[in-house]
């Protein structure tokens, strides 16, 4: 299947197709985003002077600003790898010729579709003090545990994370599997590898463009549980899982746009950086491979 | 052999039938609860929500909340409670409604466009421009959020949805997605129709639309999931109570108003919950494009 440019000269076509989408996009994104990058290096939105860099200087010696960008890091760190181990093993599982696998395949979809605040009831009468979790610990003789405010608060929210995102990584993670044609598993076999070197061999080589996108969706997935951690324990939760997003929220409500659009940039320049990168190491595997 | 490949098949399916329960108890308990009468939540979920009884003692363990699938006695009372009694429930799905329906039309429209010019036509720009759409699609919301919300409220547009509606209509991510979709689509019959003597726009209604209409069920789909569940941009732009969408109300409710708090919760999924398993293979497809590189 050829899919090439086409040949004759529709430049201006292109553009009238593009305009209303173009138009939304510098409007409600584009600009904004500038407008962004100038407010964080100015002292004031309106009428403000340039400062330059003092903004993020101020910021990166604000000791919240440090915590929730060390959670956030942290967090990502934790719940990234593991999501793409367990959803690895799960796609690996469906990826056999086992019972009932379509329904498996919808009912670990099921979260991703469900909205947060429909199940959030549920995650607090699980995880709180008198909650069913410490009445399981309680009947095994330990004493309860205070989940969401003790450090354990990050395990809460790494579990709802998990809850809610392997399903998305299966899918991928499934599709690519099925996209490995059969004969370089026969082709193995016939050399005599093992099941283990057929894993390391093939599946995990030839998976790897697509656990590099589920790396990208991960990442950006963990900034998103913002959403379950604020339903969970407002704006103010425990000190461990208070993130950027609380962090960025806060300084709004609190005005203070300066530390608001310093830190988003920070974010933003991270996030750009580890796509950037993600995309050359992955393209230079996937050349390797060809 | 063929008996250790059993016990490995009965093994593998044992792992992913606990998985199947964990993922889909949650919603489980969600859904059977909304038929208990509120003096059988108040026994169950009292230790959690009742603050006053909160203080735990170790002698007593029914000091502790817990999850019962079935209800005593099956009641719609909450049911009643919500839709009938009181009003404000109804308000904010209408809201809910009012917010993401223009902007799963809004975007289908516009990204469908967009999507068809990114994939088949040549045009100066083109690849940087995708790529931006791209960095765009993945900043959290809160890196727009200033701007954003001083533009809102030059244009007079705070405290109405529209403040939501229209960065809802523009976002990227329907062209991120539908472009992979159209790329699939074989030059060869774009060339036809050109010889037939067909206008692009033709082109455009006769062979793209329609060759990419599961791409764009599959789109509809993400994006309606997607913006039926926000949070974070009505907690910004809508204070007005009376204006929020369902997904605010709810984390209100939790306390107090435990008589309905079930019911609501499941009324506010069954939308999607619906969509879902009518439209599950869209999704699915869904998904899977956003996995293919572009």
């Amino acid at each position: 299947m050829r899919t090439g440019k086409l040949k004759t000269n529709n430049g201006c076509l292109a553009w009238l197709f593009l305009g209303p989408s173009l138009l939304g996009f510098s409007l409600f994104y584009l600009l904004p985003f500038v407008t962004g990058f100038y407010y964080s290096l100015v002292d004031s939105p309106i009428n403000g002077t340039f400062v330059g860099l003092h903004n993020y200087g101020a910021l990166l010696k604000n000791p919240s600003f440090l915590s929730a960008l060390a959670n956030t890091a942290r967090f990502t760190l934790i719940c990234v790898p593991l999501n793409m181990i367990l959803s690895l093993g799960v796609a690996l599982l469906l990826n056999q010729k086992i019972q009932g696998r379509n329904l498996f395949r919808t009912i670990m979809i099921t979260p991703l579709v469900v909205p947060v605040a429909s199940v959030v009831l549920v995650w607090q009468a699980f995880f709180d003090l008198n909650g069913v979790l410490n009445s399981l610990i309680h009947a095994l003789g330990y004493p309860p545990v205070d989940w969401m405010k003790t450090s354990w608060s990050r395990m809460v929210v790494l579990v709802v994370y998990l809850w809610k995102n392997i399903g998305y990584s299966v899918i991928l993670f499934l599709a690519g599997l099925q996209n490995i044609p059969a004969e370089y598993y026969e082709a193995a076999r016939i050399d005599g590898a093992s099941r283990r070197q057929e894993f390391f061999r093939i599946t995990l080589i030839y998976l790897t463009p697509t656990t590099f996108f589920v790396f990208v969706i991960s990442i950006i997935n963990s900034f998103k549980v913002f959403r379950e951690t604020y339903l969970i324990s407002g704006e103010y939760p425990y000190n461990s899982i208070y993130m950027l997003q609380h962090y960025m929220n806060n300084m709004f409500m609190a005005l203070d746009y300066q530390k608001l659009t310093s830190a988003a940039f920070i974010m933003a320049v991270f996030i750009v950086a580890v796509v950037l990168l993600l995309f050359i190491v992955e393209r230079k595997i996937t050349n390797m491979i060809n | 052999m063929n008996r250790n490949h059993r016990i490995k098949n009965i093994l593998h399916i044992t792992v992913l039938l606990v998985l199947a329960v964990i993922f889909i108890f949650p919603l489980a308990v969600t859904v059977t609860n909304s038929f208990m009468s509120e003096q059988e939540i108040a026994d169950n979920y009292d230790p959690v929500t009742d603050k006053n009884l909160s203080s735990y003692n170790d002698n007593t363990a029914n000091h502790f909340a817990r999850f019962q699938l079935i209800p005593d006695v099956v009641v719609l009372k909450q049911y009643y409670n919500v839709l009938i009694k009181k009003t404000q429930f109804l308000f904010m799905f209408w809201n809910s409604v009012l917010i993401t329906f223009p902007i799963v039309i809004g975007q289908t429209i516009v990204a469908t466009l967009a999507a068809y010019a990114f994939a088949k036509l040549k045009f100066r720009g083109r690849n940087f421009l995708f790529f931006l759409y791209i960095i765009v699609m993945l900043m959290p919301f809160q890196v727009t959020l200033v701007p954003n919300y001083l533009m809102a409220g030059q244009l007079g547009l705070l405290n109405s949805h529209w403040s939501i509606i229209f960065p809802g209509i523009f976002s990227t991510f329907g062209v991120f997605l539908l472009k992979q979709y159209m790329e699939q689509i074989p030059d060869s019959y774009i060339e036809a129709a050109r010889v037939d003597g067909a206008n692009q726009l033709q082109i455009f209604l006769k062979i793209i639309v329609p060759m990419s209409r599961s791409g764009i069920a599959a789109m509809a789909i993400l994006v309606f999931i997607d913006n039926w569940n926000m949070v974070e941009q009505p907690l910004i732009f809508l204070q007005d109570a009376a204006k929020q969408p369902l997904s605010l109300y709810l984390s209100r409710i939790i306390d107090g108003e435990k008589g309905l708090a079930f019911a609501a919760s499941t009324l506010y999924m069954l939308p999607v919950l619906l969509n879902f398993l009518y439209a599950e293979k869209y999704l699915l497809e869904g998904i899977r494009l956003s996995g293919i590189k572009g």
